[in-house]
């Protein structure tokens, strides 16, 4: 029988199922019992550092992480991680985030806190603005080119795949070409 | 990555060189061990500094910063001399056969340079091969005509002899003679060798050189292909293989399209021109499909809302020749070429090279976003060191997004593996997932442009994004759907001849998803945001979610855990792990196997393997259909040769009296760069900086800290910006460590603790001693505690100390990728702060 040990934490939670194993659980289940995430709910995540791609546990109570750890099930890791996998905790719970949109206008020497529609709003004019000023339909030569000269990019490996693709999609739209990020340095 | 990381495991040598695997990607390790407990696997390290990995390796070999070349060439020059190269291999798999022009002309024939070179670009008209009347490339067998590619690498790399290597490298040469016998016993068939890289490689002025090197040692010992074997690009970040898989780069759409440029006039002038052809009768030439991933994709950005001909010619075309690489981008926003700047996930201020330019660049601007989880120093950069907010225009926005706990979607490691992620907890405050943020933008912009018009507002107007819903003024943003539409759809019912059994014919209905990317169509029926992902979505889900722990070959392929692009293959190029007749090389490593009752291929899912026997080369992906030890390809030359770094500690290279790359663009030209692009030691050597520093990392850290410099444990582990040196240089300066340093360069200057250590040894250059020194980029002053706080700024729990490494690297970059040269530059080092 092959038991990963997710699921023989599962098993030996349910003590019915213990003698089917053939050996002597009962140290484990009186561990289990005791167990912080006893009742969490666990979701795996995927380390958002290095590009080995270690799969996590990530132990959530009352809308809370309580516990991360490394994922036993994954072939690529084996329940191990390094030093900054091993404190994904602390990114996710962590009270220095920005927790709210912030604007600094021209020339202050303060943020100021605001709200996503107008930061949004105010951001979509400029991009506008910018691009109608810069938008190049020929080049010297007189070729097609329906570019945007105004604006660059940079950005990211630090997010999905789904968003890098959908992110291409909106700055391409919009006829950037200074389109770049990390994998270039 | 060609191979995954589990397959660490199955090879005999294991050349980690360019990067450090034990500190930088630390669980790769398990599998690098797992070889050397269970094969017998041997570790050679070879790094400028007694790196972790060297700690861990059987053989460490010192050299000197850039000098890779010169090591490799050694290494090539040696396995020829010594014919410990595979022969079946390289003469059926390479184009080791191939007749090259007569009139090419080698570098040490030609002072130091390729023939055709004009004003710092190569003309490659000598470069090209020997053509039959039926247009077919002339070949030698027995690989002895002297004009053969085989004769070519073995003339080009006879200058590089043991000494001249040693004297170029600091290698002491019994050292450099052990690593190459060491490395060259892979060349037998039941060998595996693995070499694993990093930015060790590609950030120099040779880096794509660096590479390819290797790449034409592996082909010599017959490793592309093999289970332990492969080139491991090992990649900074979680997602940096996806993010390049999807085109955010200048230079290329999703799944290496290339960008069109201006004189491709339309569609049909685009696929002719940019689709490989071959008159190599055997040969499959892949590319070939190119046109069916180019309409899926412009169908996945218009849909069918526009005809194939519209939608390419609605999007952005750059000039031929132009790069808009990251330099460039700097560069011209330092000269006041961009209004408004996107820095979305990413901190420049500090991880792009030349930070002072970079940082100076952004005053130019009107207005920046930057979308992070933390305060960092580009959104903050109006405030930082030697900055008067008061005198910059800039308006910023510093948006959060939530963290990847917090969101679903995928992600894409070195191995080419897309693994999902799903959603733990609430966003954290009022941060969004980047996919809302983008969308609500889009949304935002696209109603401005329906209400009041602007130049080619049907580029945005008409662009499809079924992404998710509006709830009032936010957009929730489907990461699944979303995962589909890169894998792709047939946009209307069509009957399809199944493309790998003629006569088979399978019917689909408009939205089914299409099965693979042969499957993909060029005639407009078919979407796909990146060709290379099709059939990761499919009738059985999201294939990336899956957690299946089957590995029947054990070689740990583990074909059910995720799903990697291409079509789920673990080792690419596996169909070179046969011999012509489809007999496994290594029968105790096979990666594929055919059975003959079955009439098909088992194990990893097979790599341009064809039928056995029936004369296919592997390397499908290449026109000719075999790999290239000759790459006529590249900026800078077929064959890769020796050149310093732009700034070094040498007067001349001693192989040629070119000193430089040729090849590369000089921003310290006049009217090339800036006032800001100084540089030191590029003529000649330059007392004021007389060492060599390189740029690296720390286990605790990630990139330039902008997450990991807010999380306490890390902080604590590794608290600031320290050097590393050696203790005759330590001697030398009269420094200690923990003694507070200064480090500059030509463009700058930080404060670092001294670490004083023998893990760094002065080389001995051509009867010179030269010191070389290592910084880590982790650090950035927005973490420190001596800056001014304002009264809602976040503070760091646990102080970090120092500003970034880029602050002190230049603006130079490689000659085919413009990656910057981070890994050897020149600096000075003193006791105390100034």
């Amino acid at each position: 029988m092959n038991v990963s040990r997710r699921g023989f934490l599962k098993i030996s939670g349910a003590v019915a199922a213990v003698s089917g194993l053939g050996i002597n659980l009962t140290p484990i289940t009186a561990y289990a019992k005791e167990l912080k995430i006893k009742n969490a709910k666990e979701t795996t995540t995927v380390c958002p550092y290095c590009s080995v791609g270690c799969s996590i546990i990530v132990a959530v109570q009352d809308g809370k992480v309580i516990n991360t750890e490394g994922d036993p099930d994954s072939p690529i890791n084996r329940g191990a991680l390094c030093s900054k996998g091993g404190s994904i905790y602390q990114m996710a719970v962590n009270e220095n985030r920005l927790g709210k949109p912030l604007y600094r206008a021209a020339n202050a020497t303060e943020w100021k806190e605001v709200e996503w529609e107008w930061a949004i709003e105010e951001i979509a004019k400029k991009v506008k603005n910018s691009r109608d000023k810069s938008f190049k339909a020929t080049n010297d030569k007189g070729e097609l080119v329906n570019r945007t000269e105004g604006i660059a990019s940079v950005g990211s490996a630090a997010m999905d795949l789904e968003e890098c693709y959908t992110y291409q999609k909106f700055l391409r739209g919009l006829g950037l070409v200074y389109i770049e990020h990390q994998a270039r340095i | 990555m060609t191979n995954h990381w589990n397959d660490f495991k199955n090879a005999d040598v294991i050349l980690i060189m360019g990067s450090n695997p034990a500190s930088n990607h630390p669980v790769s390790f398990k599998w690098i061990q797992e070889a050397v407990d269970k094969r017998g696997a041997k570790i050679i390290c070879v790094d400028p500094r007694f790196t972790q990995s060297a700690a861990k390796a059987h053989l460490y070999a010192p050299l000197r910063s850039g000098t890779d070349i010169a090591f490799l060439g050694g290494m090539i020059k040696y396995i020829l001399d010594n014919k410990l190269y595979f022969a079946d291999y390289v003469k059926n798999y390479t184009n080791a056969s191939f007749l090259v022009n007569p009139d090419l002309k080698l570098p040490g024939e030609n002072n130091g340079v390729f023939s055709g070179l004009v004003d710092g670009k190569y003309d490659k008209a000598t470069w090209s091969y020997q053509k039959g009347p039926d247009d077919v490339i002339k070949k030698d067998p027995t690989l002895s005509n002297p004009n053969c590619v085989f004769q070519l690498l073995k003339k080009h790399y006879s200058r590089y002899t043991p000494d001249v290597v040693s004297r170029i490298t600091g290698t002491p040469k019994d050292k450099l003679l052990e690593v190459y016998k060491l490395y060259a016993s892979t060349g037998k068939p039941n060998k595996a060798g693995v070499e694993l890289y990093a930015m060790g490689w590609t950030q120099h002025t040779v880096g794509t050189q660096n590479i390819r090197t290797m790449c034409m040692i592996q082909l010599l010992l017959g490793n592309m292909g093999i289970a332990g074997g492969g080139v491991a690009a090992m990649r900074g970040e979680s997602n940096v293989q996806g993010s390049t898989d999807h085109g955010l780069l200048f230079h290329i759409w999703p799944g290496y399209l290339s960008t069109p440029t201006g004189s491709l006039k339309d569609l049909a002038t685009y696929n002719e021109k940019q689709t490989p052809k071959t008159t190599e009768k055997e040969s499959l030439n892949w590319w070939k499909n190119k046109p069916k991933y180019v309409a899926s994709f412009l169908r996945s950005m218009y849909g069918t809302g526009m005809s194939l001909d519209e939608a390419y010619n609605t999007l952005p075309k750059i000039d031929d020749g132009a790069n808009h690489s990251w330099l460039q981008i700097f560069d011209q926003m330092y000269k006041g070429k961009f209004t408004g700047f996107f820095a979305w996930g990413m901190n420049p201020a500090c991880s792009g090279a030349h930070s002072n330019k970079v940082r100076q660049a952004m005053t130019k601007l009107d207005w920046m976003v930057n979308v992070n989880l933390f305060d960092n120093e580009t959104g903050s950069f109006w405030r930082g060191p030697g900055m008067d907010p008061t005198k910059i225009k800039t308006e910023v926005f510093m948006l959060p997004c939530a963290s990847s706990v917090e969101k679903e979607g995928s992600i894409a490691n070195s191995g080419r593996l897309q693994q999902w992620r799903y959603k733990a907890i609430p966003f954290y405050g009022d941060s969004k997932p980047d996919g809302d943020i983008m969308s609500e933008l889009f949304f935002k912009v696209k109603e401005l442009y329906t209400k009041h018009g602007g130049p080619h507002a049907a580029a945005i107007t008409k662009l499809t994004w079924p992404y998710g819903k509006h709830v009032g003024h936010e957009f929730v943003y489907e990461p699944r759907t979303v995962a589909a539409e890169i894998n792709g759809y047939f946009l209307e019912n069509k009957t399809v001849e199944n493309p790998t059994k003629k006569g088979e014919f399978k019917e689909f209905k408009k939205g089914d998803l299409v099965p693979t990317f042969a499957w993909l169509q060029d005639d407009g029926s078919t979407s796909s945001g990146c060709w290379v992902y099709c059939g990761s979505v499919g009738e059985k889900g999201i294939l990336p979610m899956r957690r299946g722990q089957a590995d029947p070959t054990g070689l740990g392929l583990y074909s059910e855990w995720a799903w990697s692009w291409p079509v789920n293959r673990r080792i690419i190029y596996n169909g070179a792990s046969v011999d012509l007749q489809g007999k496994p090389w290594d029968p105790s490593r096979a990666v594929i196997t055919w059975d003959a009752k079955e009439e098909k291929w088992k194990g990893d899912v097979p790599d341009g393997a064809g039928n056995p026997g029936k004369g296919r080369p592997p390397f499908i992906m290449k026109p000719d259909g075999v790999a290239s030890l000759y790459g006529p390809g590249l900026a800078d030359g077929p064959f890769p040769e020796h050149y310093e770094p732009l700034e070094c500690p040498v007067e001349k290279n001693l192989l040629s009296p070119q000193k430089n790359n040729p090849a590369i663009k000089r921003f310290d030209k006049k009217g090339v760069g800036s006032d800001m692009d100084v540089y030191s030691g590029v003529g000649t050597c330059d007392p004021r900086f007389p060492f060599i520093c390189a740029t690296y990392r720390v286990s605790e850290h990630w990139q330039t800290g902008v997450l990991t410099r807010w999380c306490p444990w890390l902080a604590e582990m590794q608290p600031g910006m320290f050097v590393e040196m050696s203790e005759e240089l330590a001697k030398m300066r009269g420094i200690k460590t923990g003694d507070k340093c200064t480090v500059s360069s030509a463009r700058g200057e930080t404060v670092c603790t001294a670490i004083v250590t023998p893990r760094f040894k002065p080389f001995n250059i051509d009867g010179n001693e030269i010191h070389e020194v290592g910084i880590p980029w982790h650090f950035g002053w927005i973490t420190t505690k001596d800056r001014k706080y304002n009264a809602k700024d976040k503070k760091a729990e646990v102080f970090t100390t120092g500003d970034a490494a880029n602050l002190l690297t230049p603006t130079i970059g490689d000659a085919n990728t413009m990656i910057p040269e981070s890994k050897a530059f020149m600096v000075n080092v003193v006791k105390g702060v100034k």
